[in-house]
């Protein structure tokens, strides 16, 4: 069984159930952020939105629903754990994922299909090429990845960048960074990999988008499963 | 009691007819709650006192109507049990004020409409008009509604898939903010506001009621000056995150057999909500307003009835299922209160601290409303025979107009909205003349668009109305849909003015006109009147929001191009220049009198372009209509959009400008990729087709004319926009 978490203001936990079902085949159980206890799951996924409104600050006040302590001990215990977008925002403010996730640099809202570079050594990625290109929708204000110089180094050292944003001939410059994340960094693991945040929906982009993408991403976790 | 002076009349925008009308109602003198319960509800924007006799000429049935212009929204039939509920909605003057909050509230407020007749909201599109760019405010206020729209339904997880965005010097001081939404719902699962029920209790659920946007829809009833962003207070200020709630709290609550009916509070808040209900059900209510949940401390009956906060709902319950209620409410975390119950007396007693404040007969003061038949006059406009221009290059002229603002790419305001989320967005902004949103868990799909030329209405409202209406239903069509419905919101100035009359009376023929010989039936709909500043008023603009339906999204048409493609034009061109934007654009010119519309030849265009979508999809590559620009705007769109070249040959005999910038109506350009499937087809089909030329090259060429490269163009192009948001 898969889990998604689902707090007031969360809004692609609905899609993401339904690119799970179609993709993985497998129940899904919806996780109200009130929970103490979830269910023994094979994965847990937090999803995008805008959890508590965004008050305070994105994924702050989610940090403190029972539900998140339970991911947070789960975490621990090696089960993968997954968030979008606003589930990244989580992540980090859960401190599951180093750095924090602080507005863009252009502060207005961005929708768009983005070019991003996957690195294919994670249980999340397994199904992609190395350093293959892809293409995949995101949707923030809020996605600029900051974190202080040994932080960055130490992702970088130890392969922890698994989604940058890039050209669509994979060159990874400022010209081809959305929100003005250091490094071009769209999405990380931890040091024990079974944690993931990114800041893409592949979740959207599963069967009408022009290049489905986010299947590869969903075979991975298949390939896990 | 306060003395009811002409003063306190004139503040609660009530002439003394009216006032009149009112002792005749109650036969005494109404106190100060009372007179400003009947202000609102008598309000243009809540009676349609000015234009309600000539609403009632719209076509509004088809069989595929489940439910007509009334109640919150129109409910159509989609087959399988499925219904689309859908409205458009103004949030004109408080956008002008303050355009953040203006626009946003503009977007919770349709989006109610939407779920309390039980549908989630799938869509969201928004149809803007501005002043012109050089206008000082021009740049905030587009900078503020369109953060605004976004900020809101990004947050509520609502996709905005579409709509306009125009610039005119008429809306220098009174820009127009017009949001459609769009939900999904089970037939059977329709929720209706007239109250039913013995002595059901009335609970109040959501936001915390404050002072904001006390008499907000006398405001919207009323001219600007000068003065008018003192108006401030009057604006209401959006809470994304509690619509959120609200939304998912309802629909969650209308699985269970709870609700009896339900009303959210709009435009005149409590009031309205409370009155229609009562009225469509032929109930009394008692209300305690001790109970109300308030914001502010010492807030008067006055100021709680009239008060505009918004994310807000009345229902009624069945008392049997109180507790379920309130279990779902506090599960999100919203405050429900029962603040009043049914009864059968027909009367509005407001009660606080025991006492009645408030005793009205809810039927007279709803049914009786006035409704004026107001004197209306066309204004005569001298024609002023412009001295004759100078020549200019036609592509010079061209890159004028690709570089306009009302060409120009609007991608750096549409990224600005969530169009995906749901991940049912087949076809979103700018991808093909109408948005295309799958229904949810199958092949079906509902294509959205809005459309008004303001400059043909002012010209001619009849025909103006008129092409819109067909313009909508084209857009529709080159999509492969099938038009079913329409929803309309009419912008116009002072309804007192004889010559405002006169638009907006033959607007609402040449809707009705253009409506029914399409069957394309009006099922909801807004007026806003008196959109003027200082006596000058905006162009008249019937918007109208066109929903239509195709039944496999796969087989869709976007603006799209390919190598070697065969480009076509189907429907007449005759060439007609007078008011296109050809002339706005290069000469400052609005001079004659819009195209001719023959809707016999539009209805068989569509129709043909309708079939050969779904007969021929293998062989088509791109769709896309005509319309303000000409073909040649309509190429460059398609070019720039796919970074391909189109190489064109004018037909002999034309006159090349009025050929390429003409904007006779009906028109399509097709691309195949083999020519003698359309051309069979169009003989067959009795259609004028032309075939003008082919898709080669990276650049826009007109063969023996000129030729400007994708590059430039996309420059020119994208520079408006980007400059706009930056």
């Amino acid at each position: 069984m898969i889990s998604i978490v689902v707090f007031p203001g969360s809004n692609c936990d609905r899609d993401l159930k339904v690119a799970i079902e179609k993709t993985l085949k497998k129940k899904v159980d919806m996780v109200w952020h009130k929970t103490a206890h979830i269910k023994k799951s094979d994965m847990i996924f937090v999803p995008g939105g805008f959890s508590f409104g965004d008050h305070l600050r994105a994924g702050i006040l989610a940090t403190k629903s029972p539900a998140m302590k339970e991911v947070e001990r789960l975490s621990k215990k090696g089960v993968p754990i997954i968030g979008i977008c606003n589930g990244f925002q989580i992540l980090t403010e859960c401190k599951l994922l180093p750095g924090i996730l602080i507005k863009n640099t252009n502060p207005k809202f961005l929708c768009k299909s983005i070019d991003l570079k996957v690195d294919n050594n994670s249980i999340f990625t397994s199904s992609f090429k190395n350093n293959q290109i892809i293409k995949l929708p995101i949707a923030h204000s809020q996605g600029n990845y900051f974190a202080d110089k040994k932080v960055l180094n130490s992702l970088e050292d130890n392969n922890q960048v698994i989604l940058r944003y890039c050209s669509p001939k994979g060159q990874i410059n400022n010209n081809f960074n959305p929100n003005g994340s250091m490094n071009n960094i769209a999405g990380i693991i931890n040091s024990s990999k079974n944690v993931f945040g990114l800041m893409p929906h592949p979740e959207r982009a599963i069967d009408l988008t022009k290049q489905a993408d986010g299947i590869l991403f969903f075979k991975s976790l298949n390939m896990y499963l | 009691m306060k003395k009811i002076t002409k003063k306190l009349l004139s503040h609660h925008n009530l002439t003394e007819e009216e006032y009149q009308k009112i002792l005749v109602i109650l036969n005494r003198e109404p106190n100060l709650l009372e007179l400003g319960i009947f202000s609102v509800m008598w309000s243009e924007h809540c009676s349609y006192k000015s234009t309600k006799k000539w609403l009632k000429t719209l076509p509004t049935r088809a069989p595929w109507v489940i439910c007509g212009p009334g109640e919150n929204a129109g409910v159509i039939d989609i087959g399988d049990d499925d219904a689309l509920v859908f409205k458009m909605e103004s949030h004109n003057h408080p956008s002008f004020i303050e355009p953040y909050q203006g626009a946003a509230t503009g977007v919770g407020g349709i989006m109610r409409d939407v779920f309390t007749m039980g549908a989630r909201p799938i869509a969201n599109l928004n149809s803007l008009r501005f002043g012109e760019p050089k206008n000082p405010k021009t740049n905030y206020l587009v900078n503020g509604v369109v953060s605004g729209i976004g900020d809101y339904g990004n947050c509520v997880g609502i996709p905005t898939v579409g709509g306009e965005c125009f610039f005119h010097e008429c809306y220098n001081n009174n820009i127009l903010v017009n949001a459609m939404s769009v939900g999904l719902v089970k037939k059977n699962k329709i929720f209706y506001s007239a109250a039913k029920g013995k002595s059901f209790p009335i609970i109040y659920v959501g936001a915390k009621t404050g002072r904001d946007g006390i008499h907000g829809a006398t405001m919207a009833s009323a001219e600007f000056d000068d003065y008018s962003s003192e108006n401030r207070p009057q604006v209401q200020v959006g809470d994304p995150f509690t619509e959120k709630l609200l939304l998912e709290a309802c629909l969650e609550l209308m699985n269970t057999k709870a609700i009896v009916s339900i009303q959210d509070m709009g435009a005149a808040g409590l009031t309205s909500s409370s009155f229609e209900m009562a009225s469509k059900g032929n109930k009394g209510i008692d209300l305690n307003i001790d109970k109300i949940p308030l914001r502010e401390k010492g807030m008067t009956p006055y100021e709680i009835m009239l008060s505009e906060t918004q994310e807000r709902m009345l229902m009624v319950i069945n008392p049997e299922y109180k507790k379920i209620t309130s279990e779902i409410f506090n599960k999100w975390g919203l405050e429900s209160v029962e603040v009043g119950n049914l009864n059968d007396t027909q009367q509005m007693k407001i009660f606080s601290k025991n006492k009645i404040q408030c005793n009205l007969p809810i039927n007279d003061l709803v049914k009786n409303s006035p409704e004026y038949d107001r004197n209306s006059k066309k204004k005569r406009i001298s024609v002023k025979h412009s001295p004759k221009k100078k020549d200019i290059p036609i592509k010079e002229s061209f890159k004028k107009i690709i570089s306009n603002e009302n060409f120009s790419n609007k991608r750096p305001l549409f990224s600005q909205y969530d169009f995906q989320v749901m991940a049912d967005t087949v076809l979103g902004p700018q991808e093909s003349d109408s948005a295309v949103i799958r229904i949810h868990n199958t092949n079906k799909a509902v294509a959205l668009t809005s459309d008004c030329n303001p400059i043909y209405c002012k010209a001619n409202p009849y025909r103006g109305a008129m092409i819109a209406v067909a313009e909508s239903w084209r857009n529709l069509c080159a999509v492969g849909a099938k038009p079913m419905a329409i929803t309309d919101n009419l912008n116009f100035g002072n309804p007192e003015k004889n010559e405002i009359m006169h638009e907006i009376k033959e607007s609402i023929r040449g809707i009705g006109d253009a409506c029914s010989l399409l069957n394309f039936p009006v099922v909801s709909g807004n007026v806003s009147l008196y959109n003027e500043t200082n006596g000058k008023s905006i162009y008249p603009t019937p918007v109208i929001g066109g929903v239509g339906l195709l039944k496999n999204y796969k087989k869709k048409a976007t603006i799209n191009l390919e190598e070697n493609g065969k480009i076509f034009v189907i429907g007449k061109t005759y060439g007609h220049l007078d008011l296109s934007m050809y002339k706005k654009i290069v000469f400052n010119e609005e001079l004659g009198q819009p195209p001719n519309l023959d809707l016999i030849q539009e209805k068989k265009n569509g129709d043909f372009i309708r079939n050969y979508i779904d007969k021929f999809n293998h062989e088509l590559i791109g769709v896309h209509d005509i319309s303000e620009g000409g073909i040649i705007v309509g190429l460059a769109e398609m070019v720039i959009k796919c970074n391909l070249g189109v190489k064109i040959k004018i037909p002999q005999k034309k006159n090349k400008k009025n050929w390429l910038f003409g904007e006779d109506q009906s028109r399509y350009i097709v691309v195949v990729r083999e020519k003698n499937s359309i051309e069979n087809e169009a003989l067959h089909a009795d259609v004028f087709i032309e075939n003008i030329g082919v898709v080669k090259g990276n650049g826009l060429k007109i063969e023996k004319l000129f030729e400007i490269s994708n590059k430039e163009l996309i420059n020119i192009n994208s520079k408006f926009f980007m400059e706009c948001f930056n």
